[in-house]
């Protein structure tokens, strides 16, 4: 399975990430499935000429394109003509060669939030015109039309993430190849269901902390960070703190909050990142699937029942007081 | 009036982001060469009108691979407004996670991007050719590979003390949000034995110490050992010590800022140093697709030229000191810090900036199992700020690539301007209004171009050994 690899308007975070596969790492895994990069912008030994080579090859369908991966968003700008971002040495938008060669591939994957649904490129208001490659935000539609489908019959699969965990893209890429890889296999914004259907909250060091809503109120205090610093980790999908990030890291485990990364629309949560919105004191946000009603009363025993330990710790910048241990009956 | 061959070398890649050179050749040569950075993002427009507090979360994201350097800068930018400096120990964490990054950078420069070209067939019956294909053919080699696997597990140290890499928040302007305990100290001490094992079985091929102590160019050459050993081997070959020279004219703004000074020092050198004053930078928007006037980043602007006009070239702006470029990376640093390898290539090309890469691993090694042994698990790595209603800051760092400065105006409350320089702005710049060539571009002039060559192998070399980071350039 051949993938041609491209990088439109992003920071190149994603390919940067997926080099951090371990045991064994990303070319061997990859290599060793038949995965193989036609080109890649980072890697591959091809530049210049080289490169419209192999470009014109695709487009001419001499070369069967298998994967089309896009790293970053497309720039529609300025004025729709996406000469914010031009393929070096091509003289055409990275705009026009996505529109071109998508179609020509068994699959496309947007690789990284920007790529998916327009991510970081697009906060604020958006200078670049910046788009996902088949959403705009969280709206079907992007550089591509909402009823793009690639040669399989798939949409485009996001691999959402800022940047993305490089287990998420190389088990992306082994299921592809496998062949065991439907659209039931996506959510509803067209993520992987094997790590969009956890929460990043699943596995979160800080669970006892949210158990009963003992809060750090600044960052570098360890209690939970939903409350008071802006963590959605029980909204956002990911299975961030089931299977780590660098041998053991994840965001929770870093000491500041779960933005949403894998969510569209994430780059502008209309708050500060590290602050929770409130309205007369009570947090703005549930966690997924939690009856508002429910969620209240049990914050609030939750909260009455907190024991000192956890309290205590909650605003500490390590743990200080440790579980008591009651050692077992009977003996000596 | 000539017949002078023009060529457009693009996609230029393994660098990262986008980059189009452009040169005209004449006799053989290269006889002037305009550098291209095709791709504008507008994250300094992003940020005007946010919470300051934001740039934290955005500004790592102009880039994959310098990603901790923009925090890092973010953080120094807010705390300067806020009037804080982290604890000394979140100053030293912050210190170690940025070099781990920069480190990893350097290593994946040398593996990845640069050692690539010298397996190509063009250099087909040289004599270390064969070993060339063996370990550095892109993507299959077997140096390549091992690199990739010792810089994953060095990055163990960013899992534990950053989160994740690259994107963290936990920089922030009063230190590190992660306070670790005397097992962190341990997995970090751990995961840099290791890395030092790699460095000295596989890239030097000896102890680190060994090499730290070179101090001259015909020491280095006689080094023979590891995969530097190919190189310098191979440099010899090629001659790669004058392609691409530079203009012997350095900057640093002083890498890991401690307690009690810099581990890199800041300063300017030209044959000899002087202090760095920051105050004489200006960005000039003369060939750039930018609209207004030359200005100090405190009160520049990034207003984009969407009609794209002739007479610029790039998205890239020409930032200069005192009216003329300037060049920052590596090399610049150890210069300026005052190794006498590294200022034994004063004004050299692709082999001194390769060099003082190199040596540059090396010393941060030395300065990270530093860090690390006196981390104290006792410590606060974090103290708390307040943003002014109004105010500026500047956060100037060393990204691996070299200078990166951040200029905030803070005005009620909210971001008023965000200025970036990066150090490929100041190395890829392009021409000024008195058209005087950024770095790179002056580098390029006399590079040789074989007959028929479309992408020349020298140019590649050349623009390589800068290691441009494109998405930083322009952001």
């Amino acid at each position: 399975m051949n993938v041609l690899w491209l990088q439109a308007a992003g920071c190149g975070g994603c390919t940067m990430s997926l080099l951090c596969a371990e045991d064994p790492d990303a070319f061997e895994t990859l290599g060793g499935a038949g995965v193989k990069f036609l080109w890649h912008p980072s890697l591959s030994v091809e530049t210049g000429t080289e490169v419209l080579a192999i470009l014109d090859a695709v487009a001419r369908g001499e070369i069967a394109l298998d994967v089309l991966a896009v790293e970053g968003s497309v720039a529609r700008g300025p004025r729709g003509t996406g000469r914010f971002q031009m393929l070096a040495g091509t003289g055409r938008s990275m705009l026009d060669w996505v529109r071109t060669l998508a179609p020509l591939a068994q699959n496309v994957i947007a690789v990284g939030t920007c790529a998916a649904y327009g991510g970081v490129t697009s906060a604020g208001g958006n200078p670049s015109d910046a788009v996902g490659v088949q959403y705009e935000g969280a709206h079907s539609g992007g550089a591509l039309p909402a009823d793009f489908r690639a040669r399989s019959g798939l949409p485009v699969i996001n691999v959402a993430g800022c940047p993305t965990h490089p287990g998420w893209v190389i088990e992306t890429l082994l299921l592809l190849k496998s062949g065991a890889f439907e659209t039931s296999d996506l959510d509803v914004l067209g993520r992987p269901l094997f790590y969009a259907q956890h929460l990043v909250h699943h596995g979160c060091p800080k669970n006892e902390f949210y158990e009963y809503k003992a809060s750090a109120v600044e960052l570098s205090e360890i209690g939970c960070m939903m409350e008071h610093l802006g963590c959605v980790g029980t909204q956002a999908v990911g299975d961030c703190n089931i299977r780590p990030w660098n041998g053991e890291g994840s965001c929770t485990r870093g000491g500041y909050p779960c933005i949403n990364c894998t969510g569209p629309e994430f780059e502008e949560p209309r708050h500060p990142f590290t602050e929770t919105p409130k309205i007369a004191g009570i947090p703005v946000g549930l966690p997924t699937d939690m009856p508002k009603a429910w969620f209240m009363a049990l914050a609030s025993l939750s909260k009455a029942a907190t024991p000192p330990r956890i309290a205590r710790n909650a605003v500490a910048s390590r743990v200080e007081v440790p579980p008591t241990i009651r050692k077992p009956r009977g003996g000596a | 009036m000539t017949d002078t061959p023009r060529l457009v070398v693009g996609p230029f890649n393994r660098v990262e982001g986008d980059l189009e050179v452009h040169i005209e050749v004449n006799d053989g040569m290269v006889a002037s060469a305009r550098v291209n950075a095709p791709l504008y993002r507008g994250f300094e427009r992003m940020l005007e009108g946010k919470d300051p507090r934001d740039a934290l979360t955005i500004t790592p994201r102009i880039c994959g691979i310098c990603s901790i350097s923009q925090s890092v800068a973010a953080a120094r930018a807010l705390g300067a407004a806020m009037g804080i400096s982290p604890t000394p120990q979140g100053g030293a964490m912050a210190a170690l996670i940025h070099a781990v990054e920069n480190v990893s950078d350097h290593l994946t420069h040398f593996n990845l991007f640069f050692m690539p070209d010298f397996a190509r067939p063009v250099y087909a019956g040289r004599s270390w050719h064969g070993r060339a294909v063996e370990r550095f053919t892109a993507i299959e080699g077997s140096a390549v590979r091992q690199s990739v696997e010792a810089r994953a597990k060095l990055m163990h140290i960013l899992g534990l003390m950053a989160g994740k890499w690259p994107h963290t928040l936990a920089i922030q302007p009063g230190g590190v949000t992660r306070a670790p305990g005397p097992r962190d100290k341990i997995r970090i001490e751990t995961s840099l034995r290791a890395f030092r094992g790699y460095l000295e079985r596989v890239l030097f091929g000896a102890p680190l110490e060994e090499f730290i102590a070179l101090e001259t160019p015909e020491a280095l050459v006689r080094w023979g050992r590891g995969d530097i050993g190919l190189f310098l081997e191979i440099a010899q070959d090629l001659s790669l010590e004058s392609l691409g020279a530079g203009s012997g004219r350095y900057m640093s703004f002083g890498a890991y800022p401690l307690e009690n000074g810099h581990g890199f020092a800041s300063g300017i050198w030209e044959g000899g140093i002087a202090p760095l004053q920051t105050t004489g930078i200006t960005e000039d928007l003369s060939h750039a697709w930018m609209l207004g006037e030359t200005a100090h980043p405190m009160v520049g602007m990034t207003r984009p030229d969407e009609v794209m006009r002739d007479a610029a070239y790039s998205w890239c702006k020409a930032p200069r000191l005192d009216g003329r470029p300037i060049e920052v990376g590596a090399l610049a640093r150890q210069i300026i810090d005052g190794h006498p390898l590294a200022r034994s290539f004063d004004g050299a090309g692709v082999l001194g900036r390769v060099a003082g890469r190199l040596l540059e691993i090396a010393r941060t090694q030395l300065f990270m199992e530093q860090i690390a042994r006196d981390i104290d698990p006792a410590a606060r790595y974090m103290v708390q700020g307040k943003l002014p209603e109004h105010g500026q800051g500047v956060g100037l760092v060393e990204a691996a690539r070299g200078a990166l400065g951040h200029w905030v105006r803070i005005e009620r409350g909210r971001i008023a301007s965000y200025q970036i320089i990066a150090p490929t702005t100041w190395n890829f710049s392009p021409r000024d209004a008195q058209g005087t060539p950024g770095p790179l571009e002056a580098a390029l002039v006399g590079a040789p171009v074989g007959q028929g060559e479309t992408s020349p192998i020298s140019v590649q070399h050349i623009v390589r050994s800068f290691d441009p980071c494109m998405v930083c350039t322009v952001h």
